[in-house]
C-alpha cells in the first residue's frame, strides 16, 4: 500500500500530510514532484494545500495545467482513490475532475480557524469508517475556498451522493448549501477545504481534546487493505 | 547622506578621493540601520553568552543549543518606514527578511510572530489611516506568511497616539535545525559569489537609508520593496535542499542597503576579498546602472559562495526549484571588495573600512516631562465599576484580536501546540520537546520611566512564557526610539539598555539577537519609546504544557502583592488620567522566584491553569479567564495580598511578577506554598453562574454577565469587521 503526495512548486502541506500518513496513519507515502511521468506504482494520490505557483491568477489554476494533472485525470477516470485538500481541492475543481469552482471568501480575506462539518456520504475511500451525520471538528485556512456552482447543478449533486460534508453551525466563507466537501459521481476523487492532517494528533486540537478528522485518513488505509485482499 | 566628519574620516582612512560608486556603498552601509552607529557602544554590553547559545546576536540570528543536536535560530527585524507609507508591501517585506536571516544558517523556518504599534482606532463607524495602516499591514503579513507555509503564532499589538499616521512592523522569526547543519561560513580563494532569486531593479532604492531618517513626506514610496511571497518559498526549499547536500560554504540574505552591504557584511564574515563584476547580476531592466544595482533593495535575493567543485549540484536544485542564479564573482585575496562592470574596474574598497562606520557621539539627557508625570492629583471616586471594566475589555490593547490572528496560517507545519491569543504560544519540536515564545512590549511604561517599564517588558515576557511552561533560555529585543540626535530621546535609549544588562545578568538569560530601529518619527512628534521583548523558553515535555483556560470548580489563588501602580495603566489612560502616576517597579528578586514558583507547580502537577495579570490588572485578567473558559467567577478583593487604598486600584493596578492560578487540589497547592515565603493566596473559585462577582467584605465591586463582557471583549474584531 503506497500512496503518493504530488508536490507543486508552492505546495506546502506537502511536508505535514507526508508525517501524518507515515507518522501517524501508518501509510506509506512518498512525495511525487510535478515534473515527474509516471505515477502507476501508487495505490491512492493526495494533492496537499498550499500555494502551488503562489496562487497566482486564482487559486490553483495554473497547476490544474501541468502535465501531471492529465496523468492524475486519467488515473482519476480509472478509479484510483484521489484527495484533493485545500489547494489540491482547487487544482482538482480548475482542472474539471471535480464540479464546481472555489472563489475569494465572501467576506474577501482569509480564515483560519477550527469549526465543525457534518458527514454527509460515508460510501468513500475517504468515509467509510464514519456514520452518517457523524460530526467533525478541523480547522479551514482559506482565502478563496468558497464553494460556488449553479443551482440547477445541485439536485444532480444530491442525488449522486456527492456532496460529501458541509460545515455546521456556521458557514465560514458563504459556499453554496455549506459545502465543505464534494466527491465526483463514481466517489474515488475528493476535495475538501478544511485540513484533516492538521486534526489527526490530539495534540495539535484547541486544549488537546481528540478530533476524528483523521478517520478520513484511516478510511484511505481500511479501503486499501480490503482492495488489497 | 553622509555627515561631514564621516567624510573626512572616509578620506583619511582611504588616502584618496571616494568616486560616487564608492560613495553610494558607503552611505549604505553607514546608515544608522546598517552600522549601528549610534547603538553600536552599547549594543555590545548586552550580556549575550550562555551554555545554550552557540551563536549570539551580530549575525544573521542567533542560535540556541536545545539538546539532543537540536538548535533554534531566532531573530527579530522591523519594516516601521517602508509599512508607514506602504502598509501591505512594507509588511510583507519585513516577513521576507527575516525568514531570509533564518535559512542564512542553515534552518528551516518554522514560526513567525509579530508585534505592532497603530495609533488607536478611534470611532467605530469612522474611516482613519489608523485602521487603514492596521488593515493593511496585517493583510501583508497574513498574505507573505501564508503564501510561504510558515505559520504566524502571535505576537503583540498595542494601540497608542503617539503613533499617530505611523506604524512599528517588528517581525521574530524562529528556525529549527540540526547541530551540524548550521551553515558554518566559510570560503577559500576561488570559491564562486553567486546571487540568486529575484532580478535585480530599481526598487527599494535607498532603503536603509531613507529608514535611517526621520519620515517627513509621502515622497519616499519609492523606497519601499516589492514582494515576492512565492519565490521566497521556492527560496527557502531551495537552500535547504542545497545545505543538505553541503554545497553551500557561506551565505548571507539582500536586505538593507542590497548587494552592497550583503557584499561587504559577507566578505568580512568570512575574512576574504571578493572580485564581483556587476554587468553578470540579472536585473530587471536594461537600464540599470551599477550604482542602482549595488543599492538596490529588490526583496527575495540571496547570496551563495560555492565551491567551484560543487556547483552543478547548486545548479541542479536551483534549476528544479526554477530560480534564476548568476554567478558574479568569486573570492580573491583578503579584505578588498572589488566592483567592475565588464571587466572594467569600478570600486574598490576595504571591507573592514564598510563594516566599521565611524561611531556616531551624541548627547544624553533626562528629559523634563518626566518630572511633570510626577505631579499629585486628586482623582474622583469610581461609582460604576461595571462600567470601567467593560470599557477595559472593549478597549483594543486588552481586548480579543482574533480578527488578526484570524486571518494568519498559524497551523500550517502541525506544530502549534498553544494557538495565537494565549499567554505564549507554544511550537512542537517533536513529542518531547516544545518551545515557547512570546513578544511584549509596553510603550506607555516605557515612556513614563524607560527604566523600569523596560524590566517590566521584560518580565511580562518571561512571565507569559512561564505560563505555559516553560523555562526561559534566551531573550531578543528590538529597541525603537525617535531619533538619536535628541538628547532626550538618547537618555531614554540608554536607560532601556541598562535594564536589559541588569535583566538579563540577574536572570542568567543571554540575549540572543536584536535590532535597533532609530528616527522613528513623523512631522508630528517622535514616537514614545517602544522596545519590543521576545522570551524564548523550553518546555520539558508534554505533561508540562500549561493551559490559560480554567474549569467549573477550580479554586482560585494568586501569587504576588499587588501594590498602587497604575502609572501609564490603560485604567488611568481610560479615566483621562494618561499623564499621571507611578510605572510598576520591578523587583528584581520577587520576579525571578515567582517565576520559579509557578515552575514548581506545575512540575508537580498541582495547577489546571495560570494566567499572567499585566495590563488592566486583575479585574480583566479575571474577566479574561471567566470569558475562555465560559464560566462565572467570584472572588473577594479582601483576600488579595495588597498595598492599595481604593479597590479601583487594586483592580486595575498593573503591578508586575503577578501570576492567577486554578487549581482543583486547593489543599495540596496550599500545603505545597505553605514554607515558600511568597504573597499567596486563595482568592476565590470558578463556578457556573455565568457572571463575574467581585465583592469586597462583602459589598458588591462587580457583577456582569459573561454574555456581555465577552461581547465587549470582542469590540475591535467587529470594529474592523465592519468597514
Amino acid at each position: 500500500m503506497r500512496a503518493g503526495i504530488v508536490v507543486f512548486p508552492g505546495s506546502n502541506c506537502d511536508r505535514d500530510v507526508h508525517h501524518v500518513l507515515n507518522d501517524v496513519m501508518g501509510i506509506k507515502a512518498q512525495y511525487v514532484w510535478h515534473t515527474e511521468k509516471s505515477i502507476d506504482e501508487y495505490d491512492a494520490l493526495i494533492l496537499p494545500g498550499g500555494f502551488s505557483y503562489g496562487d497566482r491568477l486564482r487559486a490553483g489554476v495554473i497547476a490544474a495545467q501541468s502535465p501531471i494533472v492529465e496523468t492524475i485525470k486519467k488515473k482519476a477516470q480509472e478509479g484510483l482513490p484521489i484527495l484533493g485538500i485545500c489547494n489540491g481541492f482547487q487544482i482538482l475543481v480548475e482542472a474539471g475532475i471535480l464540479p464546481g469552482a472555489l472563489v475569494k471568501n465572501v467576506k474577501l480575506k482569509f480564515s483560519c480557524k477550527w469549526l465543525k462539518m457534518e458527514v454527509l456520504n460515508v460510501n468513500t475511500p475517504f468515509t467509510n469508517m464514519y456514520r452518517l451525520n457523524d460530526e467533525i471538528t478541523i480547522p479551514i485556512a482559506h482565502g478563496e475556498g468558497r464553494f460556488v456552482i449553479s443551482n440547477d447543478k445541485i439536485p444532480e449533486l444530491e442525488q449522486n451522493n456527492q456532496i460529501v460534508f458541509k460545515y455546521k453551525d456556521q458557514n465560514p466563507n458563504g459556499s453554496t448549501e455549506m459545502i465543505a466537501a464534494i466527491c465526483n459521481k463514481e466517489g474515488n476523487v475528493m476535495g475538501l477545504m478544511p485540513h484533516p492532517e492538521r486534526a489527526s494528533e490530539p495534540i495539535l486540537s484547541p486544549n488537546q481534546t481528540k478530533s476524528n478528522a483523521g478517520l478520513i485518513f484511516r478510511s484511505l488505509k481500511n479501503f486499501l487493505s480490503h482492495i488489497k485482499n | 547622506m553622509l555627515t561631514k566628519s564621516e567624510e573626512i574620516y572616509l578620506l583619511k582612512k582611504l588616502g584618496r578621493q571616494p568616486n560616487l560608486l564608492e560613495i553610494d556603498m558607503i552611505d549604505a552601509e553607514w546608515s544608522e540601520h546598517c552600522s549601528y552607529k549610534s547603538s553600536r557602544k552599547y549594543v555590545r554590553s548586552l550580556p549575550s553568552s550562555g551554555k545554550r547559545v552557540i551563536v549570539g546576536p551580530g549575525y544573521d540570528a542567533g542560535v540556541l543549543d536545545i539538546g539532543d543536536d537540536d538548535v533554534i535560530t531566532v531573530h527579530i527585524e522591523s519594516h516601521n518606514h517602508p509599512s508607514a507609507v506602504e502598509p501591505y508591501g512594507g509588511a510583507a517585506t519585513g516577513v521576507g527578511g527575516v525568514i531570509r536571516d533564518i535559512i542564512s544558517m542553515g534552518t528551516r523556518p518554522v514560526a513567525l510572530l509579530d508585534a505592532l504599534r497603530f495609533s488607536s482606532l478611534e470611532n467605530v463607524n469612522e474611516v482613519s489611516k489608523s485602521k487603514w495602516l492596521f488593515r493593511n499591514v496585517v493583510k501583508g503579513i497574513a498574505d507573505y506568511g501564508n503564501c510561504i507555509g510558515i505559520p504566524t503564532v502571535g505576537g503583540d499589538i498595542e494601540f497608542d497616539n503617539s503613533f499617530k499616521d505611523y506604524c512599528l512592523v517588528d517581525v521574530a522569526a524562529i528556525g529549527l535545525g540540526k547541530k551540524d547543519q548550521i551553515i558554518s561560513n566559510h570560503a577559500e580563494e576561488g570559491d564562486l559569489i553567486v546571487l540568486a532569486g529575484n532580478p535585480t531593479g530599481k526598487d527599494g532604492i535607498r532603503g536603509a537609508s531613507f529608514a535611517s531618517k526621520s519620515l517627513d513626506d509621502d515622497e519616499n514610496r519609492s523606497a519601499v520593496q516589492i514582494p515576492d511571497p512565492f519565490l521566497e518559498k521556492l527560496l527557502i526549499e531551495a537552500t535547504i535542499e542545497a545545505t543538505k547536500r553541503n554545497c553551500i560554504n557561506a551565505t548571507k540574505d539582500l536586505g538593507g542597503g542590497g548587494l552592497s552591504c550583503c557584499l561587504s557584511e559577507l566578505s568580512h564574515l568570512v575574512e576574504k576579498g571578493f572580485e564581483v563584476d556587476l554587468s553578470a547580476v540579472h536585473t530587471k531592466l536594461p537600464d540599470i546602472t551599477p550604482n542602482e544595482i549595488m543599492i538596490s533593495e529588490s526583496q527575495e535575493r540571496m547570496m551563495y559562495i560555492i565551491d567551484k567543485s560543487k556547483m552543478s549540484i547548486f545548479s541542479e536544485i536551483f534549476t528544479k526549484y526554477g530560480i534564476t542564479y548568476s554567478i558574479i564573482g568569486k573570492v580573491r585575496g583578503q579584505d578588498n571588495l572589488k566592483i567592475l562592470y565588464d571587466g572594467n574596474p569600478l570600486a574598490s574598497l576595504s571591507c573592514n573600512l564598510m563594516v566599521n562606520a565611524p561611531l556616531a557621539k551624541w548627547k544624553s539627557k533626562r528629559p523634563n516631562y518626566l518630572d511633570k508625570l510626577r505631579t499629585k492629583i486628586r482623582l474622583e471616586k469610581i461609582r460604576n465599576y461595571n462600567d470601567v471594566l467593560s470599557r477595559l475589555l472593549a478597549n483594543p490593547n486588552i481586548g480579543n484580536k482574533d480578527w488578526v490572528y484570524q486571518q494568519y496560517d498559524h497551523e500550517v507545519g502541525l506544530r502549534t501546540v498553544v494557538k495565537p491569543g494565549a499567554n505564549a504560544s507554544v511550537i512542537r519540536v517533536n513529542d518531547n520537546k516544545f518551545v515557547s515564545i512570546k513578544l511584549d512590549g509596553n510603550s506607555k511604561h516605557c515612556y513614563f520611566d524607560p527604566y523600569q517599564g523596560m524590566l517590566g517588558c521584560l518580565s511580562e515576557s518571561c512571565r507569559n512564557v512561564v505560563c505555559t511552561g516553560a523555562q526561559p533560555i534566551g531573550i531578543i529585543d528590538h529597541l525603537q526610539f525617535g531619533s538619536p540626535e535628541n538628547p532626550y530621546i538618547y537618555w531614554t535609549f540608554i536607560k532601556s539598555i541598562k535594564a536589559i544588562i541588569d535583566f538579563c545578568k540577574y536572570n542568567k538569560i543571554p540575549v540572543v539577537g536584536g535590532k535597533v530601529s532609530f528616527y522613528n518619527e513623523t512631522m508630528n512628534s517622535p514616537i514614545k519609546p517602544s522596545p519590543v521583548i521576545g522570551t524564548i523558553g523550553l518546555i520539558k515535555g508534554q505533561d508540562h504544557i500549561t493551559k490559560n483556560i480554567p474549569n467549573v470548580g477550580n479554586k482560585l489563588f494568586i501569587l504576588g502583592q499587588t501594590r498602587e501602580e497604575l502609572g501609564g495603566s490603560e485604567y488611568f489612560e481610560l479615566i483621562d488620567r494618561a499623564e499621571y502616576g507611578r510605572v510598576p517597579k520591578v523587583n528584581l528578586k520577587t520576579d525571578k522566584k515567582n517565576r520559579s514558583v509557578i515552575l514548581d507547580l506545575i512540575e508537580n502537577g498541582l495547577i489546571d491553569f495560570v494566567h499572567d495579570c499585566s495590563k488592566g490588572g486583575i479585574g480583566t485578567a479575571l474577566a479574561e479567564l471567566a470569558i475562555s473558559g465560559d464560566l462565572g467567577i467570584n472572588v473577594d478583593l479582601k483576600k488579595i495580598p495588597n498595598t492599595c487604598k481604593r479597590d479601583d486600584f487594586l483592580l486595575f493596578s498593573e503591578t508586575h511578577s503577578r501570576f492567577i492560578i486554578g487549581s482543583s487540589n486547593p489543599d495540596r497547592i496550599k500545603r505545597f506554598m505553605k514554607n515558600r515565603k511568597c504573597s499567596f493566596s486563595e482568592i476565590g473559585e470558578t463556578d457556573s453562574s455565568m457572571t463575574l462577582n467581585i465583592h469586597n467584605s462583602g459589598k458588591e465591586v462587580i457583577n456582569s454577565s459573561i454574555m456581555e463582557l465577552a461581547h465587549r471583549y470582542n469590540t475591535m474584531n467587529s470594529t474592523m469587521d465592519g468597514i
